[in-house]
């Protein structure tokens, strides 16, 4: 399956995108996606554990990722 | 109880009167404002972005959970996004109760998740041009000189 992952701020500039497209084996995980999503070129922008929203809430590492999923990375926030 | 992610100026008198009530006997605001000095650098201005649609649902969250915790719905917070200027007001939050403590409780409650869980991302703009994103995991590596 094909996931879109969303990106924003310092991650959508280092990987110069608002979004990524990862393929993915059907039940895999949080940590399957940031383990490909590290693969790339600007994956060592990354911190070593990246938070990750899935369908708008956080995620944990072991949680399954399915088809259709709103998946986001989400960098360290610094809102208020 | 209502939470926003706006882009238009933060009308604080407007909040103030959506928690109005003769019921309340103390009403606690807290206002985040963009000031022109961080971590020894001049900033002009400030730009902020959000994952929109989950700092929204995030902050409503947050709301929701404030209001059963210290017992009051007169909760209206405004998180703004977009450019602002040294001053501005980035955020709003109001907080209605019958009693002082759990008004100011509930502010402190709410600014305090907030920083901690609402996807929202600033990039400070420094009069010397250069700009750079606000990351507070690194805020103490970068303070040495």
């Amino acid at each position: 399956m094909l996931i879109r992952v969303l990106l924003f701020a310092s991650y959508a500039e280092a990987f110069r995108a608002p979004q990524l497209d990862v393929p993915l084996a059907r039940g895999s995980t949080v940590a399957d996606l940031l383990a490909r999503v590290k693969e790339l070129a600007a994956g060592h922008a990354l911190p070593p554990a990246p938070l990750v929203a899935l369908n708008q809430r956080y995620a944990s590492a072991g949680d399954l990722i399915h088809s259709g999923d709103e998946v986001a990375l989400i960098p360290p926030v610094a809102g208020g | 109880m209502r939470s926003d992610i706006v882009t238009d100026a933060i009308d604080l008198s407007a909040l103030l009167r959506e928690v109005a009530d003769a019921g309340h006997g103390a009403v606690s605001v807290f206002l985040g404002t963009v000031r022109d000095v961080n971590d020894g650098r001049s900033v002009s201005g400030m730009e902020y972005t959000a994952y929109t649609s989950m700092a929204a649902a995030e902050l409503a969250r947050i709301v929701t959970e404030a209001s059963s915790r210290f017992g009051t719905d007169a909760i209206v917070v405004e998180h703004r996004t977009g450019a602002l200027a040294i001053g501005d007001v980035s955020v709003a939050i109001v907080v209605a109760h019958p009693h002082r403590a759990p008004a100011l409780d509930a502010t402190r409650f709410v600014i305090e998740a907030l920083k901690q869980r609402v996807p929202i991302w600033k990039r400070e703009h420094y009069t010397d041009g250069t700009r750079e994103w606000i990351d507070p995991t690194r805020a103490t590596a970068r303070a040495a000189p």
